[in-house]
């Protein structure tokens, strides 16, 4: 995984709460067996209508979204950060998000920056009153900048020394690989193994 | 210290806890299927990484697959593709697979438990949300996302921040047809669907006491749609009896163990819950969705709600986008909702009990003209159980379409969809807008009012009949 520090881009806001990732990425788009590609499924049932905010001209380029509270609910999908970041968006801010997609986006290396909805709303009249003013979400210090806003966020400690560092998951488990096999000894006998298989007989 | 039944699984699987850190938890169970996992064989092939443990692992194929004609080739060739990439990631790395056409396929929730895999105690995760499914038995079971499959495969374990607890207490006898689903839509419809957000649920009290081990899955795995990391009930004589003499269900000496253990898995007197929430069974009636989140509900005998009635500014902008993307008019009762197509199915209503409630309703009986109704087995033992049973003549003299196991329309990854402008009543869990189809529209309903509802072409309780 890339570090991530700061990042400075345009910013869109997203006024809907309750994005779930089945409007963030509809099913019919998740048969792709790799994660790129997925851009085109993003928002899907909303890209046709000229009005949706990102159709508008001026958010193009913008690579930080801000949508309204419950951003990410519902499926597990991972394919929801994937296609964000397809697009281009490097950043969410909001107020609160599905636990899953959190922790998805922390993973993939998409920044999940939470705030208050006070600040959401403060961010959405900002951006569209200067919707080419860059903003920088800056983790190492826990705020969001541009010139005329400012504000802090949260994130969980861990996920941000991991991607503050750039680390991969796995990797940093493996450093404990003679944990796992110490629990391994100490589990019991009767918990029950996929192999070999075992069928019943049809009734 | 007196400990929920959560903290105590939870302690149970703490491979490695450190300050500052998540804590590494054991995984017991890794059920993998189509849709998320291309991505995750892809990195452990790429780092030159192996499964740990193949026998800790399952795979089947339920999302893409199709409901008709199973023994044909998967027409749509992209769904083909992502169910090859699964045969040949199980045959490269592995693991067991239960293919389209075997006996044991069918969705990942139903077949876990069908087959004695899931028990009590244990930590159950899958690239799926509904995972909490297996809660039922007493378990921790969350859904994860790719990066995590990938994670579980190569190690067996999962970095997991410790949630807050919850009870949830359901009391009450409930009334005649009122079921697990109604019981589930109507808390959500109380909490909300952020409410469970960070905690893991335990649903007690004499109402889950005395479900049936179907009605208790239905709970459970609807947790998601409240946000809750997981949802779980302490595993009982009910719970017992359910996995006695499955295929991986301990045997001998190895079941006196499991059951001193599992009784041990309730929550100690004094333990203290983060949050508390209180439902009383005995006064629900049949609920059903009007919006297009699962919290957007009602008893059937309302009517839709008029959006400037909620006091909060969001919800009243998110009722009001959602009676335009359903189409209705506030003050409609729900009764006058007429529909095109009922679905009978998914993880959430899918299993035996589903089908023989919603059979016993439809009896005799024809489905309305001009509706289809499409009556998908949660998994292929399901589907040759309820043949032996005869169900399926009972479905297909009414009317109804009977099909091979999947999750089928409950997302519509496969041809069971939707059209555009489509209104369906639906014992899946997700009414979300296109969820069954671009452009669909979907009111959550119990299988015994999915029944109904296909007799009469409006939606309706079996007393309506
Ligand atoms: S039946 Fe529906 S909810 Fe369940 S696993 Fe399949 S798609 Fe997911």
């Amino acid at each position: 995984m890339e570090k991530f520090s700061s990042h400075t881009g345009t910013a869109v806001p997203l006024r809907r709460s309750n994005v779930d990732t089945d409007q963030i990425i509809p099913a019919v788009y998740l048969k792709a067996v790799t994660k790129t590609g997925f851009e085109d499924g993003l928002f899907a049932a909303w890209r046709s209508d000229p009005d949706f905010v990102l159709n508008q001209p001026r958010y193009h380029s913008a690579t930080i979204l801000v949508p309204g509270p419950d951003f990410g609910t519902g499926s597990s999908r991972e394919h929801a950060v994937w296609a964000l970041q397809n697009y281009g968006f490097r950043v969410v801010i909001g107020s609160r998000f599905g636990d899953i997609f959190r922790s998805n986006s922390g993973k993939a290396g998409l920044l999940v920056a939470v705030v208050d909805q006070k600040v959401v709303e403060e961010l959405w009249s900002f951006i569209e009153d200067h919707p080419d003013r860059s903003l920088t979400v800056d983790l190492t210090e826990q705020c969001i900048t541009a010139e005329g806003f400012s504000a802090g966020f949260e994130i969980d400690a861990y996920t941000r020394w991991r991607l503050l560092e750039g680390l991969d998951d796995i990797g940093l488990t493996l450093r404990h690989v003679a944990d796992i096999d110490a629990y391994e000894t100490r589990r019991a006998e009767f918990k029950p193994k996929t192999q070999p298989v075992k069928v019943a007989s049809l009734s | 210290m007196p400990k929920t039944l959560s903290e105590k699984i939870w302690d149970a699987h703490v491979v490695r806890s450190a300050a500052g850190e998540p804590d590494l938890l054991y995984i017991d169970l890794h059920l993998v299927h189509e849709v998320t996992s291309p991505q995750a064989f892809d990195g452990l092939r790429q780092a030159g990484r192996p499964v740990r443990r193949p026998d800790l692992t399952m795979a089947t194929e339920d999302h893409n697959t199709p409901t008709l004609n199973i023994n044909a080739p998967i027409a749509d060739p992209v769904s083909r593709t992502q169910v090859d990439t699964l045969r040949n990631n199980a045959r490269e790395f592995g693991i067991r697979i239960h293919s389209l056409g075997d006996v044991d396929q069918g969705i990942v929730h139903i077949i876990g438990p069908q087959l004695g895999l899931t028990q009590p105690g244990m930590t159950v995760v899958c690239g799926d949300s509904h995972t909490s499914t297996h809660g039922a038995f007493g378990s921790i079971a969350f859904g994860i996302g790719t990066s995590e499959v990938e994670h579980v495969l190569a190690t067996q374990t999962l970095p997991q921040a410790r949630p807050k607890t919850m009870a949830v207490n359901v009391d009450g006898e409930l009334p005649v047809g009122v079921t697990a689903k109604d019981i589930v839509l109507a808390l959500i419809a109380k909490v909300g669907t952020g409410g469970g957000q960070g905690h893991i649920v335990e649903y007690r009290g004499s109402t889950i006491e005395a479900l049936s081990m179907e009605g208790r899955m239905t709970i459970c795995n609807m947790s998601i749609e409240w946000g809750a990391k997981a949802g779980l009930m302490a595993p009982d004589e009910t719970t017992f009896a359910y996995v006695q003499g499955r295929p991986h269900a301990p045997e001998g000496a190895d079941w006196d163990d499991a059951v001193a253990y599992w009784r041990t898995l309730i929550t100690d007197d004094g333990a203290e819950f983060d949050v508390e929430v209180d439902l009383d069974a005995s006064r629900l009636t049949p609920f059903v969705t009007w919006g297009t989140n699962p919290g957007q509900g009602v008893p059937l005998g309302a009517r839709v709600p008029d959006p400037e009635e909620f006091p909060e500014e969001a919800d009243r902008t998110s009722a009001a986008k959602a009676l335009q993307y359903m189409d209705l008019t506030a003050g409609t009762p729900m009764r006058e909702i007429a529909v095109d197509t009922v679905f009978l199915g998914s993880c959430t209503n899918g299993r035996i009990e589903d089908l023989r409630a919603a059979a016993e309703v439809i009896k005799g009986r024809n489905i309305a003209e001009n509706l289809r109704m499409l009556v998908v087995p949660g998994s292929a033992r399901v589907r040759l159980q309820a043949e032996d049973e005869g169900l399926d003549v009972v479905f297909k003299e009414s009317g109804a379409e009977w099909r091979a196991a999947g999750c089928s329309m409950c997302l519509g990854m496969n041809p069971d969809q939707l059209a555009p402008g489509e209104r369906a009543a639906s014992t899946s869990n997700r009414n979300f807008e296109g969820r069954q189809g671009k452009g669909g529209r979907t009111h959550l309903v119990s299988p015994l009012v999915a029944a109904a509802t296909a007799v009469r072409g409006t939606l309706s309780a079996p007393s309506d009949l």
